[in-house]
């Protein structure tokens, strides 16, 4: 079990290392000029010229890159272009804030995936169709809009939750529960447009996955020898419907990244993909690379976690002699 | 194909698709106006749907805060992104196609650096990678076709390796090779063609993905530029309206659903259509 997550752990270092080279050589070959952005249209040949090499954009490419890589390395993720703060800092403190969002949602989205899913499997055909309907109209629905639709019934019809940011304005002068409550109503709406989202495709998949465990000879042989639908459920389907459906969390790490991304755009949710939105719309060069690299990094440590949880679900795969290919 | 005849949800897809492409298509008889004409701001902005303007115009779902029509927008903006939709697919699955053939049945050597490139541009955040392209050129619609193409072929590359490579071990593919056709050849008129049935039910899922990513790069003010519409862009323009004219938002969203919607069952019924061996009970 430990050699081929090894070698994911490996594999995933090489993503990373592939984004970091990837998202510098492709900025690098973007029309834009940052500083002449930074300066505006009012700035003379030499005060561009001065900034550039203030910056170090004067130096040849793979300089730049080794130089960009190695100040990385450190810890050195430069400073943003548009408000002169450190990449750094900036996105350090996005992180805890995306990870929070999606972290709770993968939580939320899963137990929801699999209650309908479940439900749905055993349902009759009737109740099945209708809750079809709704899982592919949720894995339909755009994020963004999704949100803003929210906003329109809880926050402006309801006045019930706040819609932007991720704390009120007087968030430092509460203290204690109030501020936790602050904290709460600030996460509803983000949290529920993100999870209602996610939740469309999970059902999808854990109903297929069970049905095709239903589907299985041991299920009709458990189902001979006399147990109840209930114990058949619990015992030999839901158990061996669990392997794709963990499976699943490894492939929808990335897709709710992405969803995280329009999300936090529209609640203006202080995370790393507000930050990329943010930075990306200003050409903001540092901050595209630094968030790019922590979005990476994301995801392959989640598509990892997932792959160490199918490993632990999985006792075929636990028992696999080290070397075979998983 | 007999299954699919039978099949609701392959039903509501095709009539779903099969009326907005061909209203988009039909767009100037649907419909009067242009949809960048405005006429008098004041006058004409924000009528709720239904509502007559004071020239006598009738405007079905209203105006936007410029006084254009929204069911004209919504009709333009569907050849947007209908279009920028199916030729994102298109060239994602040409190149997938591409890279999935070379991987399973080209020559040794190329075979192990696509696959590991498949795996690599697979465990990437599609929309990370969207938003870094997007943001380096001239946002347009053309932009958005290539971008997503070059961030949509991994899962047909990858379907099209597997399915490729177990063809390959297949008799009628080692008698072709037998007979001394070149690999080239026996991979496009033997394997290719066997080898596409996933393909076309990846494109079907792969289209309402597109049109949906289309729509959000728009909507971020990536994609497509007002004032051309197209359905992220309008509801970019109808966020900032919400409270007091939620329609103008409202219209292009419901129509993405609807759209992505039929995409996601059409392709779930071709699914169980061509492979009846894992069709759920």
């Amino acid at each position: 079990m430990v050699l081929p997550l090894a070698r994911r752990a490996l594999a995933g270092t090489a993503v990373v290392a592939g984004v970091v080279a990837l998202t510098f050589f492709l900025l690098q070959l973007a029309p834009g000029d940052p500083v002449e952005r930074l300066l505006g249209p009012a700035a003379t040949t030499e005060q561009v010229a001065l900034q550039r090499h203030a910056l170090g954009l004067d130096r040849p490419l793979p300089a730049q890159f080794a130089a960009w890589l190695g100040r990385f390395a450190r810890g050195d993720w430069g400073r943003s272009i548009v408000t002169g703060g450190a990449v750094r800092g900036l996105l350090g403190d996005a992180v805890p804030a995306t990870l929070e969002l999606a972290g709770l949602s993968l939580v939320l989205t899963y137990l929801f995936g699999l209650a309908v899913g479940a439900v749905q499997a055993s349902a009759g055909p009737r109740l099945d169709t209708a809750l079809s309907v709704t899982t592919v109209t949720l894995f339909a629905l755009p994020g963004y809009w999704l949100g803003l639709a929210l906003i329109i019934v809880f926050t402006y019809w309801g006045r019930a939750l706040p819609a932007f940011g991720a704390a009120g304005l007087d968030a430092d002068a509460l203290a204690g529960w109030s501020r936790l409550v602050d904290r709460l109503r600030h996460l509803a709406l983000p949290l529920a447009t993100l999870t209602l989202i996610g939740v469309g495709g999970t059902a999808r998949f854990v109903r297929g996955a069970m049905r095709d465990v239903l589907s299985q000879p041991f299920v009709r042989t458990a189902r001979a020898k006399g147990l109840s639908p209930f114990q058949v459920t619990r015992r030999h389907v839901t158990r061996n419907a669990m392997i794709p459906v963990v499976t699943l969390l490894g492939l929808s790490v990335p897709a709710l990244f992405s969803g995280a991304v329009f999300v936090e755009a529209v609640f203006a949710w202080p995370g790393v993909g507000r930050r990329l939105v943010e930075a990306v719309q200003a050409r903001d060069y540092p901050v595209v690379m630094g968030a790019t690299v922590v979005s990476a990094v994301l995801v392959v440590v989640g598509n990892f976690l997932a792959d160490v949880a199918t490993a632990w679900i999985d006792p075929r795969l636990r028992q696999r002699a080290p070397g075979d290919v998983p | 194909m007999r299954p699919l005849l039978g099949d609701r949800r392959a039903a509501f897809g095709v009539a779903v698709l099969a009326i907005v492409a061909s209203t988009a298509v039909a767009a100037p008889l649907v419909t009067g106006g242009r949809p960048t004409a405005q006429s008098d701001i004041v006058a004409t902005r924000f009528l709720p749907p239904l509502a007559n303007d004071r020239a006598g115009g009738f405007h079905v779902l209203g105006t936007d805060r410029f006084g254009r029509d929204v069911w004209t927008r919504l009709v333009y903006g569907a050849r947007v992104s209908l279009a920028v939709g199916a030729l994102a697919v298109m060239l994602s699955i040409a190149l997938g196609v591409a890279v999935g053939g070379a991987a399973g049945f080209g020559p040794g050597p190329v075979q192990l650096p696509l696959r590991a490139l498949t795996d690599f541009a697979l465990a990437l955040p599609r929309v990370v990678l969207l938003l870094l392209l997007a943001a380096l050129w001239q946002p347009s619609a053309v932009l958005v076709i290539v971008v997503l193409g070059l961030t949509g072929w991994m899962p047909v590359a990858r379907l099209v390796q597997v399915e490729v490579r177990s063809l390959a071990a297949r008799p009628f593919v080692e008698s072709a090779v037998a007979l001394g056709l070149s690999r080239g050849r026996v991979l496009w008129r033997h394997v290719l063609p066997n080898a596409l049935t996933p393909v076309i039910v990846a494109a079907a899922l792969g289209l309402g993905n597109a049109i949906m990513l289309e729509a959000g790069l728009s909507f971020l003010g990536l994609g497509v530029q007002p004032p051309a519409p197209s359905w992220g862009n309008m509801i970019a323009s109808g966020r900032d309206t919400l409270v007091n004219a939620p329609w103008v938002a409202a219209a292009p969203g419901i129509a993405l659903v609807l759209v992505v919607v039929a995409c996601t069952l059409l392709g779930d019924a071709l699914q169980d259509a061509w492979d009846p061996a894992g069709r759920r009970p």
